[in-house]
């Protein structure tokens, strides 16, 4: 029995389903129906499997960080996820929803981003395949955002800002729904992380679940042994982590842990500690579990990193986290500055934000010496410059 | 009493379903987003509806994301919450207004406002204060069957639930088997308040969902805003729904009163 498998209406445990309007019923519906038996198609595997060998340069390495792991006193692995063309996780699920996309017929592609990480990896997909692409952005992530919004116009897409609510990512999405809602025909939406309704966060996760497939593989050439104790990654909404997790949902002996981040701390009212501080309830068409008011506002999260800055988590983890299979740790602004400055000195790599709370957490997490963690690298820090710089300028 | 518009188990009518006994068309339904102008303007516009006519009222609970809806509510709804607005403040609003109007209410939000509120806790407050019905788009049909269906109809409390030009027959037989009160017709494939040309396509939609007998009365909403728009819209359904039309003239309004009075006969003339 698979606990941790999504039933026929989307459901992870209590968690996921499709609480969607009646406007968009059908543009779900049509992906509900077909998503499955595309992907699963040998043609499609394959196409998909070449493209991420190819051109987003799978698989990445798992790579054993020798001083890194004296430091900790572990075994410590580094999914270098920050190696994939585009410089995060991200493009495997847009690979995987493009080649889904043209199959359906759709000819303009539609997506939301809070950092612009997510849209950089649609308007690439879409560059590739030749089809229109929109994006909607917060219209306050695009003055944070700028160099990654002049990529995705490079790349040929057009960026509208969401003016709508708090202008950040969580009305970005609204506005990608609300496009979809209007252009049901020729439009498909490509959302970015394991959330929204039923079957995106199943959809999502399988297009991710590369990075645990892999990781399987090469524990097993390293080690001698395929799961590791340990597997810690970040969850805003939670891709990179549903990736990292999936094929170990059920190795029991292997921990997961989902870093969330704490921003300036969990009861600061400045924080994106969803599973802390967050309560049961409905975001983006799915019940899980949300950062909300007594009267289920949703409440807008905050985060130095832009891509963790979302007060909802996918379904899965809502259920993983509820029902004990993952360890939550939630990690601050400050902590991870410090933990990706620590591994550019300890390693060489300087780590996206967003991945700089994983290691963080390491901080915070109970291990034994003999252990062998893995850590997922979602992504590389090039994006997050500016923030570095005003730390060093801070010490 | 006339058994035959009553679902089993139902000893008695609401305010809606008495209104669909006695009329059958031309019915105006308008909407409005509670605390929107001003705070506590939601007596004094349901007072006014009432008094220049209107036969039904939704009164929309301003939610942080409202997905199905267009600009105006929006905006309308940012604003209400801006001002201070909350469940209970309106919960006493609507009482408030009960002590001079006997219009049929409906609240119209989203599901997780109901959900966290607690919906036992919300359906037994709408009963208190004399909420007729409710509209939440984003309430699965399964889950409204499964889980508060029984609740609702203890307390007689009506539920419409939305049809579109793309809903599947199937689909629309199950909202008609489990809506109470109205069937809630979308003109169009869009969100709400946009513009709204008589075509061809809506046409054939409307007289498709015509020709299936269906049970309940139905009101046709979105991109309805004026007098042309509503009576094009009476010759396919029981009535139709006005919403961002009468939010914008709230908006610009100096006298709640007399625009309102203004709006209402400029609709039904």
């Amino acid at each position: 029995m698979n606990m941790y498998k999504v039933d026929e209406r989307g459901y992870y445990g209590k968690f996921g389903g499709a609480y969607i309007p009646e406007l968009l019923h059908p543009c779900v519906e049509e992906l509900r129906k077909n998503y499955e038996k595309i992907i699963s198609d040998s043609g499609f595997k394959k196409e998909f499997e070449n493209l991420l060998k190819d051109y987003v340069g799978r698989p990445t390495p798992l790579y054993y960080a020798k001083r890194y792991s004296k430091h900790y006193g572990a075994d410590i692995y580094l999914k270098r996820e920050d190696l994939c063309h585009t410089g995060a996780h991200k493009v495997n699920n847009t690979i995987g929803q493009i080649l889904l996309a043209q199959r359906l017929n759709k000819k303009r592609i539609i997506a939301e981003t809070g950092a612009g990480q997510h849209g950089v990896a649609t308007a690439t997909v879409c560059a590739l395949m030749g089809l229109e692409c929109i994006v909607y952005m917060g219209k306050k992530d695009i003055q944070r955002q700028a160099p990654n919004v002049k990529r995705m116009k490079m790349l040929g897409a057009e960026v509208r800002p969401a003016l709508s609510g708090s202008q950040t990512l969580k009305d970005a999405t609204n506005e990608a729904i609300r496009d979809w809602i209007n252009n049901p025909a020729d439009t498909h939406y490509i959302i970015g992380s394991v959330v929204g309704p039923h079957p995106y966060p199943e959809m999502v996760a399988r297009f991710q679940s590369v990075i645990s497939e892999e990781m399987k593989r090469q524990l097993m050439d390293k080690t001698g042994r395929s799961n590791p104790d340990i597997i810690i990654a970040c969850v805003g909404g939670g891709s990179n982590a549903a990736g990292a997790f999936y094929h170990y949902l059920n190795d029991q002996e292997t921990r997961l842990v989902a870093v969330e981040a704490a921003g300036l701390g969990i009861h600061s009212g400045e924080t994106a500690a969803t599973s802390v501080i967050g309560s049961e309830g409905i975001i983006h068409g799915s019940r899980t579990l949300l950062m909300q008011t007594p009267d289920g506002q949703i409440v807008e999260p905050y985060s130095i990193s832009a891509g963790l800055d979302y007060p909802g988590i996918g379904p899965l983890h809502a259920h993983l986290i509820s029902s004990g299979r993952a360890e939550a740790i939630s990690v601050t602004d400050e902590d991870a500055l410090k933990a990706a400055f620590e591994l550019a000195a300890q390693e060489g790599i300087i780590p996206a934000l967003e991945s700089a709370h994983a290691f963080a957490a390491l901080e915070q997490l109970e291990y034994k010496q003999e252990d062998t963690i893995v850590i997922n690298l979602s992504g590389r820090g090039d994006k997050d410059l500016a923030a570095f710089s005003q730390y060093m300028e801070s010490l | 009493m006339d058994r035959m518009m009553i679902k089993p188990g139902i000893g008695k009518m609401n305010r809606i379903q008495t209104l669909f006994k006695h009329k059958k068309e031309n019915i105006l339904n308008i909407y409005f987003t509670a605390g929107h102008p001003g705070l506590n303007n939601t007596g004094t516009i349901i007072r006014e509806l009432t008094d220049a006519g209107a036969d039904l009222i939704e009164v929309g609970m301003p939610y942080s994301d409202p997905l199905a809806d267009g600009l105006t509510i929006q905006q309308s709804s940012s604003k209400a919450l801006k001002n201070g607005m909350n469940l209970e403040l309106l919960f006493s609003q609507i009482k408030k207004a009960r002590e001079y109007s006997e219009i049929p209410l409906i609240l119209m939000g989203y599901f997780n406002q109901v959900f966290q509120y607690g919906v036992g806790k919300f359906i037994s407050r709408c009963k208190d204060v004399g909420v007729d019905g409710l509209i939440l788009p984003d309430l699965p049909l399964y889950e409204y069957e499964r889980d508060y269906k029984a609740l609702f109809e203890k307390n007689d409390i009506a539920i419409s639930f939305l049809i579109t030009p793309m809903t599947e027959e199937y689909r629309i037989k199950k909202v008609d088997e489990l809506t109470r009160g109205f069937i809630y017709m979308v003109s169009d494939n869009a969100t709400t308040g946009g513009v709204n040309e008589k075509n061809e396509r809506q046409e054939s939609y409307f007289n498709r969902i015509n020709a299936m007998g269906l049970e309940n009365p139905r009101l046709i909403g979105f991109g309805i805003s004026n007098r042309d728009s509503f009576s094009n819209a009476c010759k396919y359904a029981n009535g139709a729904i006005i919403g961002s039309a009468f939010i914008r003239t709230l908006e610009q309004s100096t006298d709640l009163k007399s625009d309102i009075h203004k709006f209402v006969k400029r609709i039904l003339g």
